[in-house]
């Protein structure tokens, strides 16, 4: 989808903030966030691309404020509730009656839609296929003009765009339906090398390229 | 008010909204018997003690003494890297080289990709909107800004991890540094420099700077 999170190219940002001597964590909450996240995602109860469009379906100012851990707590509670481990509003249910001081709610196990630990680890996405690589090292190659409504690893800026394949990767996991429930469907992935003034016209600086990783069906012979 | 009191205001009245609500979501799921307390307490702990740039700056080290082991380091990262007895990671990792008049430097433009794996939690310039739009359109201005001035002879290679292989950089070693043992060799490498923000520090810096960055 062509939402905010794909921020590659856009301006108005500013300059890189560093700040220095920051903490792993800035709060508590955000390592219990990312505990969190880790032990959801090792259950099978979600997958990693589902995960990153849940922050993608985020409104694009909640994106922009919430803060980096902030919106992982919103896809965490987004796919909780689709996974139906949550009820909707339960979460709200819960801070209103932490606010006011009244405990915790009765206990509810949800042993039916809790899945079995998956054989695999969530990140474990290369997939042996029987097709052949469409492409090679050293062609030229161009990304399709697709604007998909859903889940997708191309972005905005290197659409119709030509590059160059520098790599071939193992067939991987295909983020656009995996995202969706649809399934693994397994491609191989290419790394591309697009030179900076091919993406960025008479505004591209000289002697830079970038180099994306890109699944074969985004891809065409240019 | 000057802006930047309203943005930490803002910044901190959603910091604590967002410290009820995760704690609501977790009062949630341990009685649902979705996670423990104690296997969230793993994780962080994980990330305090186990992960971090000392990893890479141990990589790093031994790939700049011992020539074979940096070939089998850039073919397959992973394998190397258990080599030093540290963990694989789940994601696949590629490790891209530096070198004279070549310069990579790591992004990811859609999320926030990083091999946490091995490199532990990214700094927050990493995750934020502004190191992601810039430096694939203008990666030499941004890498001036973090002080890393680059002459038009070099050449820069922006790495969009847009699927899922990460991607760390082997910098180039210091010059100077011909002396050094390995662990002297690990002190020089810094976060900043495996990201590609950064060379390694030069021999006789003073702070430990691979946990800093």
């Amino acid at each position: 989808m062509n939402g905010i999170h794909d921020m590659g190219g856009m301006h108005g940002f500013g300059p890189v903030r560093v700040e220095e001597n920051e903490l792993l964590f800035d709060a508590a909450w955000e390592g219990h966030v990312r505990g969190m996240f880790a032990l959801i995602l090792g259950a099978g109860l979600t997958n990693i691309d589902a995960f990153r469009h849940a922050i993608e379906r985020m409104d694009p100012t909640s994106y922009l404020t919430v803060g980096y851990y902030g919106r992982w707590l919103v896809a965490l509670e987004t796919l909780l509730v689709e996974a139906g481990v949550l009820r909707p509003g339960e979460l709200d249910d819960r801070l209103r009656a932490s606010s006011a001081k009244r405990g915790g709610g009765s206990p509810v196990v949800l042993e039916s839609v809790r899945k079995p630990a998956p054989d695999r680890g969530p990140f474990d996405v290369f997939r042996p296929v029987e097709a052949r690589p469409r492409f090679a090292v050293g062609q030229r190659v161009a990304a399709r003009n697709l604007h998909p409504p859903g889940h997708t690893r191309l972005p905005r800026y290197v659409r119709g765009k030509q590059g160059v394949i520098t790599r071939v990767h193992p067939a991987c996991v295909f983020p656009d339906t995996h995202a969706h429930g649809r399934g693994e469907q397994p491609q191989y992935v290419y790394s591309v090398r697009f030179v900076a003034q091919d993406l960025w016209g008479v505004d591209g600086e000289p002697a830079a390229s970038v180099n994306l990783d890109l699944f074969e069906s985004y891809l065409e012979s240019a | 008010m000057p802006d930047h009191d309203h943005a930490h205001d803002h910044d901190h009245a959603v910091s604590e909204g967002n410290a009820l609500r995760a704690e609501a979501l977790e009062s949630l799921l341990v009685e649902k018997g979705v996670v423990t307390t104690a296997a969230i307490d793993a994780v962080i702990r994980r990330y305090e003690q186990d992960l971090g740039p000392m990893n890479g700056a141990k990589v790093v080290a031994r790939a700049w003494v011992d020539p074979a082991y940096r070939e089998r380091l850039l073919r397959d990262a992973w394998s190397a890297i258990a080599e030093l007895g540290l963990a694989r990671g789940g994601a696949p990792l590629v490790v891209v080289e530096n070198a004279p008049g070549i310069q990579n430097v790591v992004v990811c433009t859609l999320c926030s990709c990083y091999p946490a794996a091995l490199l532990g939690i990214s700094p927050s310039w990493y995750k934020d909107p502004a190191y992601r739009s810039r430096v694939v359109r203008e990666p030499r201005k941004v890498l001036a800004e973090f002080g890393l001035e680059l002459g038009e002879d070099v050449e820069i290679r922006v790495w969009d991890s847009s699927a899922e292989l990460r991607y760390m950089v082997l910098p180039e070693r210091s010059p100077g540094s011909e002396a050094m043992t390995e662990d002297e060799l690990a002190s020089l490498v810094t976060r900043d420099s495996l990201i590609g923000v950064a060379r390694a520090k030069a021999p006789g810096s003073d702070a430990p700077g691979a946990r800093r960055g």
